[in-house]
């Protein structure tokens, strides 16, 4: 305390000089595998050992590759990924969103049981029941083939009917900031149910409906052992299941065509967090986890 | 429903259009009921009990929400609670019955398929009804059967694998068939060359194909004959035994397998229930049990190790460049979440590329400058550490934006306060930093714990569990953790899949997990929630 201002001066400056210095280095760590793939992808030696960070010459011919690779067929993968994820999301959103009102507004026997078995079914990942999960879906499929094995129907289903859960929780919780005048006020102008939640309650969820619609996006997308599992053709596959797929073969002779894909699968969610940062953070907050 | 002395129009125009909107909801139910209920029948039809059981509870639980007006508040979930029931409640029900059951490999089926496939076994007899035979070839090595039977009945037969007709008519002029011989056997029949003894008797394939229906199936049996074959094993429904038809042997059904009182088994078994089995094995053998062991210690260390090295990165990060002086702060951030928005199992697979030992570049760096190339795949100690630092780099950014925000909801004055007592900076921390913020992330750090303990994608992408154990009887690996233990037991080939044991583990795991989720549900105020509500 009693330091002379000079000194203080000065301490701060050391201080903020081996900050910037940790900084440099973190950063380091943090962007160094993204610069590499970025080179990787870009370097026209396919081979892993031969990449540098600088590539000698570059071109997008590994990007070419995607588009032309039979036996990668890339592009289809990227499109059944969208279309699984997009479709999931807006099941679960509406599910969840239904369920969520009535355990909000009415007071029904069952109503503390079955919140409680919904959080606690939910911590048992469903990787573990895959077997039956597999199962289920084959013999579905033997009576409706449209929902079996190897549709994309089928494992949206799967992914809509596991993700219950933690957002019914979510969602709940949001509600139940929503003062209940409001709808009793509705009610008592003659406001059915449905129109209360229709017109009233809906509309004031947005900030929870972007969390829990990005959330259940980006886990979806990101999964791939069970979608590898239920989707045993080629073509049906999604883009992780794609990759991770061509990564277990002979991925080191063709490091570049992979660092192309993994950059292109990489980019709707890294767009989505860029646009959507602070909601996400939001939900984070709220409790749920990614690795 | 409309009554008809209703005082105003307005009342009974709104009474009948509730009305048809009751009958309109009744309708679309009866619909769905419909579709449901013969979705169970065929189900059921194909014999798998369960999953119909489960359909007939969702049409019991759709029917009530929408048609019983006490349970109006089952209509808002009754589809989300199917969605639920079938694909998160039946799989973990069906978990636990898999764990006392044998299914697997040989044992994939039930019982009426398994019996069929074993009556559908057939031999050869030495004697019994017998054919004089002519056989025809193609030059792609398509054969045609033409028999004779005793009366002098005449047919002409295809193999059995063969699609379209068993029997083809013998009318000369008509699919290539020539003119008939004094036997009625075809001259010449088109695209074939009718083959004479010696052809025949040389013929490698001939002996081994089976022509005919599938009911009734017959094989050469010598150069003169041709005999039609028999069913091997005679199934008695009353003892549920299968005798065989050549040697007299019994085989008695044991737990899902017909085995002889010598010892010989029939294939392929069924799935049966076998009781506490798959748990006895389990601690019988040191093969499954010991990397079991090994599997678990590492399971709590890798979770506990991962949780600690990203909680202490992100707190550190937030701690040091939150002070709002500190100039650069908002870009610094977004560089350091950059690991944050990319999904994991792409970074992942790029750290494999770059840990790869020989030629990643990790590697070449690390022997450019300290001339050493650590064996990251295939030492178990090196593996795990290369595992901690990966989950390290995808982690830290959850807790970075997890503390700061947590941080700054720290009243300041306690600081003022404790300065105004002297407290270093030292002391502010372990005094009042870390017991403020461990009591408001303290759940987020259990769930976060779970999730780590079940990190299947890290495991398996990474480096799928290994390196390998050597005393492991099945495939099991130093980096294994239970989940990608389970995993590998059910799926992985070579050693068969074992279904029941792979869930007997996962139930041990359920346990497991149920513990330390109901541990973080008592932390949280998420019960009482409920409570205070109702």
């Amino acid at each position: 305390m009693s330091k002379h201002p000079k000194s203080i001066q000065r301490s701060r400056r050391i201080s903020l000089i081996w900050r910037w210095v940790l900084a440099v280095v973190l950063v380091t760590f943090s962007i160094f595998p993204v610069l590499w793939i970025i080179s990787a992808s870009i370097n026209p030696v396919n081979d892993l050992a031969n990449q540098k960070l600088i590539p000698d010459n570059w071109g997008f011919q590994n990007f070419q590759q995607l588009v032309t690779n039979p036996i990668f067929p890339f592009f289809t993968w990227l499109k059944n990924s969208l279309i699984v994820s997009t479709i999931s999301t807006l099941l679960t959103l509406s599910l969840t969103t239904l369920a969520a009102f009535a355990f909000s507004r009415f007071r029904f026997k069952g109503r503390q049981g079955l919140l409680k078995a919904i959080l606690l079914i939910q911590s048992f990942p469903n990787l573990l029941a895959i077997v039956a999960l597999f199962t289920i879906v084959k013999q579905i499929g033997d009576v409706v083939p449209w929902l079996g094995l190897n549709t994309h129907a089928g494992l949206i289903l799967v992914y809509s009917g596991g993700a219950m859960g933690m957002n019914i929780w979510l969602m709940k919780g949001y509600m139940d900031t929503i003062p209940r005048d409001i709808d009793e006020s509705a009610h008592v102008d003659g406001a059915t149910d449905w129109q209360v939640f229709w017109k009233l309650i809906l509309p004031l969820l947005r900030p929870i409906l972007v969390v829990i619609s990005i959330l259940s996006f980006i886990g979806t997308y990101g999964e791939f052992i069970i979608a590898r599992t239920l989707l045993t053709q080629r073509e049906m596959q999604t883009v992780m299941v794609g990759l991770q797929i061509f990564t277990a073969g002979q991925y080191t002779k063709n490091w570049g065509v992979f660092a192309a894909g993994a950059l292109i699968a990489a980019l709707p969610i890294m767009i989505i967090y860029l646009i959507l940062q602070d909601q996400i953070v939001g939900g984070l907050t709220q409790g749920s986890v990614k690795g | 429903m409309a009554e008809t002395n209703t005082p105003s129009t307005g009342e009974f125009t709104k009474k009948t259009i509730k009305g048809a909107g009751n009958l309109l909801t009744a309708l679309i139910v009866l619909v769905v009921d419909i579709a449901l209920g013969w979705f169970a029948y065929q189900l059921f039809r194909l014999g798998y009990i369960p999953i119909g059981i489960c359909i007939v509870i969702i049409i019991v639980m759709i029917s009530v929400a929408f048609l019983v007006p006490k349970a109006h508040m089952f209509k808002w979930m009754a589809v989300g609670l199917s969605a639920w029931l079938l694909f998160s409640i039946f799989p973990i029900i069906y978990t636990i019955y898999n764990a006392f059951t044998n299914y697997g490999d040989g044992h994939l089926i039930t019982q009426t398929q398994a019996i069929n496939q074993i009556e559908a076994q057939t031999y050869l007899p030495e004697t019994g009804k017998a054919y004089d035979w002519i056989a025809y070839r193609s030059p792609e090595n398509q054969y045609l059967l033409w028999l004779k039977d005793a009366e002098g009945n005449t047919s002409l037969v295809t193999p059995v694998d063969v699609e379209g007709d068993a029997e083809i008519p013998l009318v000369p002029g008509e699919n290539g068939i020539g003119e008939l011989d004094e036997d009625g056997a075809p001259v010449a029949i088109e695209g074939y060359t009718r083959l004479n003894r010696i052809l025949a008797s040389t013929d490698k394939n001939l002996t081994n194909i089976k022509f005919g229906d599938p009911e009734k199936t017959i094989q050469v049996r010598s150069p003169s004959e041709a005999a039609e074959l028999l069913p091997l094993y005679a199934y008695d429904a009353e003892t549920n035994t299968f005798v065989d038809q050549l040697t007299g042997r019994v085989y008695y059904d044991e737990k899902g397998t017909y085995v002889a009182k010598t010892g010989q088994r029939l294939i392929p078994g069924y799935t049966a229930i076998v009781g506490m089995d798959n748990f006895v094995q389990f601690i019988n053998s040191p093969g499954l049990r010991g990397p079991l062991v090994t599997i678990v210690i590492w399971n709590f260390i890798f979770a506990t190790g991962s949780l600690l090295l990203t909680f202490s990165l992100g707190l550190l990060i937030s701690i040091i460049y939150g002070d709002p002086k500190f100039k650069g702060k908002k870009i610094l951030r977004s560089l350091l979440l950059i690991p944050y928005t990319i999904p994991s199992l792409i970074t992942i697979l790029i750290w494999r590329g770059m840990f790869n030992p020989d030629l990643g570049i990790i590697n070449r760096m690390l022997e450019a400058v300290f001339n050493i190339s650590p064996r990251w795949f295939t030492q178990p100690w090196l593996a795990r550490a290369a595992l901690l630092i990966v989950n390290t780099w995808l982690g830290y950014p959850y807790w970075m934006l997890v503390t700061s925000g947590a941080l700054q909801s720290i009243p300041g004055d306690i600081y003022e306060a404790a300065e105004i007592d002297g407290a270093s900076g030292w002391q502010k921390f372990w005094g009042i930093t870390l017991p403020l913020l461990l009591v408001s992330v303290g759940p987020l750090m259990i769930s976060s714990f779970i999730f780590n303990f079940n990190n299947f994608n890290l495991i398996y992408a990474f480096i799928n569990g290994g390196p390998p154990i050597p005393t492991a009887t099945t495939q099991a690996g130093y980096t294994d953790i239970i989940i990608s233990y389970v995993y590998n037991l059910a799926f992985a080939s070579g050693r068969g899949v074992q279904y029941g044991y792979a869930s007997a583990i996962s139930l041990i795991l359920f346990v497991l997990i149920a513990i330390m989720s109901l541990l973080q549900f008592r932390f949280t105020n998420m019960w009482e929630e409920v409570g205070e509500n109702v």
